[in-house]
């Protein structure tokens, strides 16, 4: 499934970054501490957070991810944003919180 | 090839791209990119820990064939006991930086996993010393 296949079935909010939204989700990863996701999160994966800063943004390039999906109707700081388009990183919204999300895509990835 | 960044303490905006910076060189030189993925993952952590502990710092990246051999010297608080630093959830990060989702304790051991040595020496109100060395293009077949 692609970003964009997984945007359009659940109906995210694509913040910024749609440039990338052709690429394909490997699967998922929820947490907030950077450093897990730095640890233990794989390459191709979508990252769910309620984060909103640049760092965000650091790690997912870092680590290759396909997207940041941020729960809660959160916005992501600009400097976030801007990260966003330069790395063709999407960031997504969605009103839910993380549990129904992250359950939504599981169910949607398996 | 040796390779040079200044990393300022404090300044979250700019943190990780030395991290950036030498995964692309890696990328541009074909190094393999499990190796790639060990080295980026244990330099982030090693860069954000100057960003986050300590004043200022100076990062000199050896990359040749075989290894990847990369320095981290800071001025800073040091670390007054190293083992206990090392431990998974030990963390002094203040809660700023917590809040930023920085400060798991995490850090150190993820250096550690992704790397073949890893060697810190550290004295107290002077500053700390990580080198993080990963053997690279290994052939196993
Ligand atoms: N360069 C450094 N200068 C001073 N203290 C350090 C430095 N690096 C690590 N430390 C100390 O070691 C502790 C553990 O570091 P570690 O990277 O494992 O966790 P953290 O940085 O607190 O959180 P995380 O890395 O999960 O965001 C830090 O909280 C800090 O007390
Ligand atoms: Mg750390």
């Amino acid at each position: 499934m692609t970003v964009k296949e997984l945007v359009e079935a659940l109906g995210l909010t694509v913040i910024s970054g749609a440039t990338g939204l052709d690429k394909e989700i490997a699967g998922g990863y929820v947490s907030d501490l950077l450093s897990d996701v730095m640890g233990n999160c794989d390459a191709g994966k979508i990252w769910i957070t309620l984060q909103t800063h640049k760092n965000v943004m650091a790690i997912a390039s870092l680590k290759d991810l396909s997207a940041v999906i941020l729960v809660k109707d959160l916005k992501p700081e600009p400097d976030m944003a801007l990260q966003s388009e330069e790395e063709e990183i999407p960031v997504l919204g969605s009103s839910l919180p993380t549990f129904e999300l992250a359950g939504k895509i599981y169910d949607l990835l398996n | 090839m040796v390779f040079e960044f200044e990393v300022q303490g404090g300044d979250f905006a700019t943190a990780g791209n030395a991290s950036s910076q030498i995964k692309k060189i890696l990328k541009q030189l074909n190094v393999d990119h499990h190796d790639i993925k060990r080295i980026v993952v244990a330099l982030y952590e090693a860069e954000v820990n100057i960003v986050a502990h300590a004043y200022k710092g100076r990062i000199t990246a050896n990359i040749d064939t075989s290894e990847v051999r990369i320095l981290l010297v800071d001025e800073g608080p040091g670390i007054p006991d190293i083992e206990l630093a090392m431990q998974q959830g030990y963390s002094t990060a203040s809660s700023e930086v917590r809040e930023m989702g920085f400060g798991a304790g995490m850090g150190l051991p993820n250096m550690k996993k992704n790397t073949d040595e890893m060697r810190i020496t550290s004295i107290v109100d002077k500053g700390t010393t990580v080198e993080l060395i990963v053997f690279i293009n290994q052939t196993t077949s």
